[in-house]
């Protein structure tokens, strides 16, 4: 396990004009971790992660970020070019409408292709190999890497952007609601491919939900968040079986039992 | 002899925000230690926070006051104020569990829900699944249940499965929380048998038994857990 955090966060907040997006957030994430923010819709979680993936810019607080060459890198800081290029690479972001993160009206190849394409891969036959070994290992036929996205049902659009995501072997890995508008039986096989795939790529990731049980499957750490401040965190298994604060315990308790 | 597990002065309690903040003692004062090669038994009425303590050592649980040190990899640790990716990492390597139910994952078959733990240790994955299979085979699971998903089987089946990937790595120490609650007289016997293999090399277990002939046959030593009473410790 390496010692150095991948990212740094520290005291960010969001304001949108006098509404608080999300205030004095803090935290570090180490490579191969996987921390779950959760809270009810409204909580702040996604303007978090939006702050955190410079999908927007914190009003105030530093985000940094351990690049590959060793260097922490303030993101509000960089180039608008080299965010991009980041976020190409390095990082993934998962949406939870597929059709926010793949482009609709190419090919699913061509979907996972373009990522390649943008660290410089050239040759054709290679990226088509790649593609082709990324679809069966989010579980879709190999014949359909000519279809178009739009031909695909809602669990196989996910499972393409999560292929799409992370065959440039990202380092850091952002979902919102990942399973949010799926079958339960869907989200069972979407949450074993991602826990699979987390743990083989030693991937970190941050993943906001609001399903507790998504959290406990696939997080190691865990942030309650609540009118856009975080209330609780530690260990996953610790805050769902041994919650402190009242709104923590009113979620976990709030739990049905099948 | 090591000692890999000192607790010192432990406390828990429960507030319960949504019944006005009622505060629930749960217990005070723990104090104790496992030696290696050790099998110690917590004891005493239910209710009384046996379990709360094995939660506690893992983690699961957070400690109000004291400490839990380990020897992990040569190094102290104290569990009860560590950062969660230190209890992750001990968990690994330091310390096992064997809980009374399997948290079952959809789709991950019971062989390698038995291999993940020496795979998560950097075991290759085929050397691991012949060491989860001579495991289940020891515990007399039939094999046709090895590849299939454990959550259609039933609870001693499961349990089985429960304890084989407790037992599977060579941790230090390992917390086993009624292994044998729901298991026959011939799988009862199986599972003593392994404990006793475990303290023979060395490991500190930490155990709860309510079958009494499992407890006399695994015990060193029988913790009374209603000493650390909350109410006892007060007067």
């Amino acid at each position: 396990m390496s010692t150095l955090p991948l990212l740094k966060v520290n005291d960010v907040s969001k304001f949108y004009g006098s509404r608080i997006g999300c205030r004095n957030v803090s935290f570090e994430l180490y490579p191969g971790e996987v921390l779950a923010i959760v809270g009810e819709s409204g909580s702040g979680k996604t303007t978090l992660l939006s702050c955190l993936s410079t999908r927007l810019m914190p009003t105030s607080g530093i985000v940094e970020y351990h690049m590959r060459d060793g260097q922490y890198r303030d993101l509000a800081r960089m180039g608008e070019a080299e965010r991009r290029f980041l976020m190409r690479t390095d990082w993934g972001f998962v949406h939870q409408n597929p059709a926010e993160g793949l482009r609709m009206t190419v090919s699913a190849g061509a979907n996972v292709g373009e990522r390649l394409m943008a660290v410089g891969d050239r040759h054709y036959g290679n990226i088509r190999a790649t593609a082709s070994d990324w679809l069966e290992r989010v579980e879709i036929g190999v014949d359909r890497i000519d279809d178009q996205p739009r031909a695909f049902s809602g669990g196989m659009r996910q499972r393409l952007q999560i292929a799409r995501n992370l065959v440039t072997s990202p380092r850091l890995v952002f979902m919102d609601e990942p399973t949010g508008g799926l079958d339960v039986s869907v989200q069972a096989r979407l949450l074993d491919l991602v826990r699979g795939l987390v743990h083989d790529l030693g991937l970190a990731a941050i993943i906001v939900t609001h399903d507790l049980a998504v959290a406990r499957l696939l997080s190691h750490r865990m942030m309650v968040m609540k009118d856009g401040a975080v209330i609780e965190q530690g260990l996953t298994d610790r805050v769902l079986d041994d919650p402190r604060e009242p709104y923590t315990q009113l979620l976990v308790s709030s739990i049905l039992q099948v | 002899m090591a000692t890999p597990l000192v607790v010192s002065e432990v406390a828990k309690s429960f507030t319960m925000h949504l019944r006005d903040g009622v505060r629930r003692p749960v217990v005070a004062n723990v104090s104790f230690s496992v030696k290696a090669g050790e099998c110690v038994v917590l004891g005493g009425p239910s209710g009384v926070g046996k379990s709360s303590i094995l939660k506690m050592l893992y983690g699961n649980y957070g400690v109000d006051e004291g400490q839990i040190l380990m020897d992990h990899d040569g190094k102290l640790v104290n569990l009860a104020t560590a950062e969660p990716r230190t209890v992750l990492e001990v968990r690994r390597t330091t310390l096992g569990y064997v809980s009374q139910f399997l948290r079952v994952v959809p789709r991950v078959s019971a062989l390698d829900i038995v291999a993940e733990p020496l795979q998560a240790r950097g075991t290759p994955l085929e050397e691991a699944r012949a060491h989860a299979a001579e495991l289940l085979s020891k515990l007399n699971l039939p094999r046709e249940l090895w590849s299939l998903p454990p959550a259609t089987f039933s609870g001693g089946e499961q349990q089985r499965v429960n304890i084989a990937r407790g037992f599977i790595t060579d941790h230090k120490i390992l917390l086993l929380d009624e292994p044998t609650a729901s298991l026959d007289a011939k799988n009862r016997a199986v599972v003593v048998e392994m404990i006793a293999e475990k303290k023979a090399k060395g490991t500190a277990l930490i155990g709860i038994f309510h079958d009494e002939e499992v407890r006399d046959a695994v015990a060193d030593r029988i913790l009374d857990v209603s000493l650390f009473s909350p109410r006892k410790a007060a007067a």
